[in-house]
């Protein structure tokens, strides 16, 4: 539900550093979005096609996403595990003293003009 | 409008937009002639590499910064729709109106019952700020916010999103102590902004306050910080509301410390009954204390 915010954030860094590098137009901004960060890929881009698409410097731009898998540490036993699979609970020994390695990112890595 | 008819307002007009969208998306493929490019070179890529809420965290902490200068204490008040927060606030500001200068910003997606009720059930200065549709505030919103209080919270100026942060030194000391409440003109003590109800957006955005504090209520369940996990480990104080109605509920308030404790083990909770304000003068202790130390 908070995609549409999301997506004005974006458009605010990807129009500065487009404006930094002159470049007029960008065919494609690449995301990198952790499984855990709560946003719906398919509702980040019914979002981004609404909103690029008021932009100039916008127009038809791809948003590419590319997933990164969440992972947890134990400090218990010192494994990493998937977090979507497992949750907060390590299924190596059972301790719960466990704590997001990655998974929450929402970024931009790049942009393709 | 309550606030629950509100959120299930933006959620039908979200619905409607993004078929609208994903329409619009299908036209746009059918109708487009795709140009080929035949090499590969003709794509230039920018490196970025940024997080998307970096901007945000930075105008966050410079206003963070620039409030204290001015002794001004914000306080970022979060719970999910109907769990009692205009009715907690009322109940708390009016044990503390006497003792601190206090200012209200409630923030909806629409109406403004909750600065009206504020208003009439306290006599502080409440304003409502309204997000145009978004399920949160961020750090430039706050400041627009606090800038309607005139000169009783000047001076907390950030630095515009694409700027560098503005060095808090660079600003007009403020008072640091606590004057008599009655002059008006003087500055405020304490501003608390009572965010969009919503456990999932407001956490994801540092909207530049002290602390934040959310509020649960029995009839939600005891569970929600397992399912909410960010917005529990945000979160310095936990108040419980409606504790009147523990017997009718399956609430277990121990249950519900443990699971609040593992997102956050410094968390304070503490129980509340909002209606009849038992509980509620450990809420207003804890804030006034807040207040004391960040003038400090």
């Amino acid at each position: 539900m908070h995609e549409l915010g999301i997506v004005f954030y974006i458009i605010r860094d990807v129009k500065k550093a487009a404006e930094e590098h002159g470049v007029k137009h960008v065919s494609a901004v690449v995301m990198s979005i952790g499984e855990v960060s709560t946003i719906i890929p398919d509702y980040l881009q019914d979002c981004w096609r609404w909103a690029a698409d008021k932009e100039e410097m916008l127009k038809g731009c791809e948003l590419k996403i590319e997933p990164i898998p969440a992972v947890t540490h134990c400090d218990s036993c010192g494994q990493d595990y998937p977090t979507v699979a497992h949750g907060k609970i390590c299924p190596h020994c059972g301790s719960e003293q466990t704590w997001l390695l990655r998974g929450n990112e929402v970024e931009i890595k790049q942009i393709e003009v | 409008m309550t606030y629950a008819s509100t959120q299930v307002f933006f959620f039908v007009y979200l619905l409607h937009m993004s078929k609208k969208c994903s329409t619009f998306a299908a036209e746009i493929e059918q109708n487009r002639i795709i140009p080929v490019k035949s090499n590969m070179n003709s794509v230039k890529i920018i490196e970025i590499k940024k997080s998307v809420f970096e901007d945000n965290d930075r105008a966050a902490d410079a206003l963070r910064g620039a409030l204290k200068k001015k002794g001004v204490y914000l306080l970022n008040l979060m719970s999910a729709p109907g769990s009692g927060k205009t009715t907690t606030l009322i109940q708390t500001i009016n044990l503390l109106k006497d003792k601190i200068r206090i200012a209200v910003m409630e923030a909806d997606i629409d109406s403004d019952v909750d600065a009206i009720k504020i208003k009439e059930g306290t006599g502080v200065e409440s304003i409502q700020l309204h997000t145009g549709g978004m399920c949160h505030l961020d750090a430039e919103m706050t400041q627009q916010g606090l800038d309607a209080f005139g000169n009783r919270c000047a001076e907390v100026h950030t630095a515009p999103l694409n700027e560098q942060a503005t060095d808090a030194s660079a600003l007009p000391t403020g008072r640091t102590t606590l004057a008599p409440v009655g002059d008006p003109s003087m500055g405020l003590d304490l501003v608390i902004l009572e965010n969009v109800g919503n456990l999932v957006c407001p956490a994801e955005f540092d909207t530049g306050a002290v602390k934040n504090a959310m509020i649960l209520s029995v009839p939600e369940g005891h569970d929600k910080p397992l399912k909410y996990p960010l917005m529990f480990s945000v979160c310095d104080v936990v108040v419980i509301n409606k504790i009147d109605v523990m017997p009718y509920f399956d609430f277990d308030l121990e249950k519900c410390k443990e699971y609040i404790h593992m997102r956050n083990p410094k968390a304070q909770v503490i129980p509340v009954c909002a209606k009849t304000g038992e509980g509620v003068e450990a809420f207003a202790d804890w804030l006034l204390t807040e207040v004391k130390n960040w003038k400090e």
